[in-house]
């Protein structure tokens, strides 16, 4: 076989390699992701299965229920809220006036969630 | 003038001396101007001497507690030890970006003293990069996020340094991880200055290599020191979630390992010049992008500075380097042509090769799922992540590969291999391969986790391959030079510190997965809520809830906590009986509404988790204290007169300990998690070994110098 043919064939098939990797990756993602809302759009779109709803811990929803907590959600800017039951770990920053990422699922009207994640208070690196 | 007036000049000196560093560089680059290209090096050494100026400065002010410094104000206060005063710069977004360009200037000044009588012509470019992206970074801080902002009137007492943020780790895993972003600039600058020169040889290779090397060790040590932060302090139980900003940290990392290995393949063979600039630009880029995603606000990390104003300069600045870099690699790609081509399949240079491809493809991997969320919005509208599920399932078989490549790559010769000499090499290694899963399957559960079980077959076959290359070495030195065993195995490696060395870090690496593949598979976590004297049962531990602790201003582990809440548990596994400690740190809020005796209640708090170590598993302790029942005392306390606050305090705190009500437990068993963390020693020892010099190298360097001024004496003569 003639070099430039040889190298025609392995740039063909690393190619497709490629092609097929990616279509891999992207089929696996986008099947494996969790929508993130905010409880504006959790409230509009009403999704059945587990999603992650972030927004702010609104001040002065929070009640400790032994083992339980709950809390409200709400938009940034204010608009929307929804009730949060949430059981699991805590991580350490969580508290009220912080952003946070909760995931679970809509149960009637409230959101049921297991596993969250909390944004680093802005007190410290407010710029 | 003010200290901080001070700091600011010298930052604008600075930005001056690094402008000119680009200017008498390129200038120097371009006519081969020996006394330009030594003024453009001698500013980069100003620069060092000024930035350490300023960080002194700094620091000076935080030790000082002197709150007209509006970054002190922010993260530190009097009652912060000092410890974490000095860590507290950098854990500001303006005081970080002091560190990265103090470090930068630090490395540079290094590189360029070391190459100052070689590279003569690469060095003027690179001399120019380096100013080029201190002064970025100086642009930054002067016009962006100033470390010398002052205030007009200071506050009597400063916010303190972010609790989660007190840990000894904090003190070396910024700065590590720093150093490693930083040292991936110096090959990058000289690969640029290698391509504009078009000398594209092996020599900015051999100059940089040892910087790559060192970047590539701090980044890897500040990588693990921070999953090892995570998972004894955190209160998260992990040492790895996949979360952005590890995952940037991760990516420079993984394209770093792939350049220190595919260099060698240029050195040895004149081959993958293209890929070899290639793999730099990539990995500075991550590193760019790594320091980016922390302070842009745009992905959703524990991390994360905060929403600030960086983003924009920043990514600007990042699109430029790229673009220019990918402009300037294809222009110059008739002279990235390889020498050679490959002569086999089975050589080492085509095993090189792989492991390349694996790691870019691990990186690939890494950094869809990280971007995913932008990705999917920008495709669907609907902002979409993808969790730590995503990464395992893809990363794990994937990095199965990549070890078994690292256990047959070294029985590989350079160009081609006969079947013969194979077969005597695969040998042994494969028979203690074979051994290893018939025992594991006969004396342990380790086939319920399939990846496991692979996992440690591998990890025995890479430790025989790497046992068998220092054998034979040792045998073969022996046999030439009749040394007993003990000098010839020294002699062999002191000569070949580089090819040893990595062949220890593939064990280690090895060992860390090995640490990673079992406590995935079989850890065992439980959360629940015990009054004292219940007990709960995990794995084979029964852990009984002792009683309450109270600690007042008496913080174990010296964060300067003036509250902490904890228990004492009793553990007992078969006839083994130890107490366990684990605590909540509680510090004051600054908020007034809580009263002067809630906010020390109703503040910041942070676990400080108990573990026990053990070779075959850990067990992990976290507490939650339940404080609902404090709320009449510190009703009451609240009521009193403000100068009874504080025995107040002590006695809410003493009712807790008094009456304690049940409190909530996390409890895990993570199996051969000690091995992550021995696994890493090992990579590091490794490292070290590589990089120590060798005496035949620095023999080398001596007679090169004689033959330097031999010549200089010689043309004079």
């Amino acid at each position: 076989m003639d070099p430039s043919r040889k190298r025609k064939i392995r740039l063909v098939v690393a190619l497709s390699a490629a092609v097929l990797l990616a279509t891999a990756l992207i089929v696996v993602s986008f099947s494996a992701g969790t929508s993130q809302l905010l409880p504006s759009e959790a409230l509009a779109q009403k999704p059945d299965e587990r999603f992650e709803l972030g927004g702010t811990v609104v001040d002065g929803s929070l009640r400790d229920q032994g083992g339980k907590l709950e809390f409200a959600i709400q938009d940034p800017n204010g608009s929307a809220r929804i009730p949060v039951v949430y059981s699991g770990a805590v991580p350490d920053p969580f508290r009220e006036g912080r952003e946070v990422l909760v995931r679970g699922e809509l149960e009637g009207g409230r959101f049921v969630g297991n596993d969250m994640t909390t944004k680093c208070p802005s007190k410290f690196t407010a710029q | 003038m003010s200290s901080a007036d001070v700091g600011t000049a010298a930052l604008v000196v600075g930005l001056g001396t690094a402008l000119y560093a680009v200017g008498a560089g390129a200038y120097a680059g371009r006519t081969g101007r020996r006394e330009w290209a030594a003024s453009a090096r001698r500013a980069i050494y100003a620069l060092l001497g000024l930035l350490l100026l300023a960080m002194v400065l700094l620091e000076a002010a935080y030790v000082r507690s002197d709150f007209s410094f509006e970054l002190v104000a922010q993260n530190s206060s009097t009652d912060t030890p000092t410890f974490y005063k000095l860590t507290a710069m950098w854990s500001s977004q303006a005081g970080s970006l002091l560190l990265w360009v103090f470090l930068l200037s630090a490395f540079s000044s290094a590189v360029l003293f070391l190459t100052r009588r070689r590279l003569r012509e690469i060095a003027p470019y690179a001399t120019a990069v380096l100013g080029g992206v201190a002064a970025f970074f100086l642009f930054l801080m002067l016009f962006y996020a100033s470390p010398f902002a002052t205030l007009g009137s200071p506050p009597v007492e400063g916010s303190g340094l972010n609790p989660l943020l007190r840990h000894p780790a904090m003190m070396f895993h910024p700065p590590m991880l720093y150093t490693g972003y930083v040292g991936f600039t110096i090959p990058f600058a000289f690969a640029v200055g290698a391509l504009l020169k078009r000398r594209t040889g092996p020599e900015w290779i051999r100059a940089t290599r040892r910087f790559a090397l060192v970047a590539w060790t701090f980044l890897g040590f500040g990588i693990l020191l921070g999953s090892l932060w995570s998972y004894s302090e955190l209160g998260w139980g992990g040492y790895w979630a996949w979360d952005p900003v590890e995952n940037a940290s991760l990516m420079p990392w993984l394209t770093g390992t792939a350049f220190i290995h595919s260099i060698m393949v240029q050195e040895k063979r004149g081959m993958l010049r293209t890929w070899n600039v290639s793999l730099i630009v990539a990995t500075f880029m991550l590193a760019l992008l790594g320091t980016f995603l922390v302070r842009s606000g745009i992905l959703d990390s524990i991390h994360a500075f905060g929403e600030s104003t960086l983003g924009k300069p920043f990514l600007i600045f990042i699109a430029t380097v790229l673009i220019a870099s990918v402009a300037l690699v294809v222009s110059r790609r008739s002279d990235l042509r390889s020498d050679a081509r490959v002569d086999a399949l089975l050589s080492r240079e085509v095993f090189f090769l792989l492991n390349n491809l694996v790691l870019i493809l691990i990186c690939v991997v890494i950094f869809w799922g990280t971007f995913f969320p932008l990705i999917s919005e920008a495709l669907t509208g609907t902002e979409e992540s993808v969790g730590p599920p995503f990464f395992n399932g893809i990363i794990a078989p994937i990095a199965l590969v990549l070890v078994g490549l690292s256990a047959i790559g070294p029985l590989l010769t350079w160009r081609r291999n006969s079947f013969s000499l194979l077969r005597r090499a695969f040998a042994v290694p494969l028979a203690v391969a074979v051994v290893t899963v018939v025992a594991l399957l006969a004396f342990t559960d380790a086939a319920e986790g399939g990846l496991a079980l692979v996992m440690f077959t591998l990890a025995a076959f890479v430790a025989t391959v790497v046992v068998q290359e220092f054998w034979r070495g040792t045998r073969a030195r022996r046999t030439m030079t009749g040394e007993p065993p003990p000098v010839a195995l020294s002699r062999l490696v002191g000569r070949n510190r580089r090819r040893y060395g990595g062949y220890v870090v593939h064990v280690g690496i090895a060992v860390l997965l090995l640490g990673v593949a079992g406590s995935s598979s079989f850890n065992e976590q439980k959360d629940v809520r015990l009054e004292p004297g219940e007990t709960v049962t995990i794995k084979d531990y029964e852990v009984t809830y002792r009683e309450p602790t109270v600690a007042i201003e008496d913080d174990r582990s010296g964060t300067g906590a003036p509250l902490s809440f904890g228990a004492v548990l009793d553990v007992r596994k078969d006839d083994e009986h130890f107490t366990m400690r684990p605590a909540r740190n509680y510090y004051p809020s600054q908020s007034e509404a809580m009263g002067p005796v809630g906010r020390y209640f109703g503040g910041e708090a942070t676990s400080e988790v108990d573990l026990r170590w053990g070779l075959k598993q850990d067990l992990w302790l976290a507490i939650q204290p339940d404080l609902r029942k404090l709320k009449g005392p510190i009703r009451r306390g609240n009521e009193l007169p403000e100068r009874f606050a504080g025995q107040a305090i002590v006695a809410v705190a003493r009712h807790y300990a008094d009456d304690p009500p049940p409190a909530a437990f996390r409890a895990i068993v993570s199996p051969l998690v000690v091995w992550i963390w021995l696994g890493g020693g090992i990579v590091m020892a490794g490292a070290l070994l590589a990089l120590w010099p060798s005496p035949e190298a620095r023999r080398r360097r001596v007679t090169s110098l004689y033959a330097a001024r031999l010549g200089r004496e010689l043309s004079r003569a």
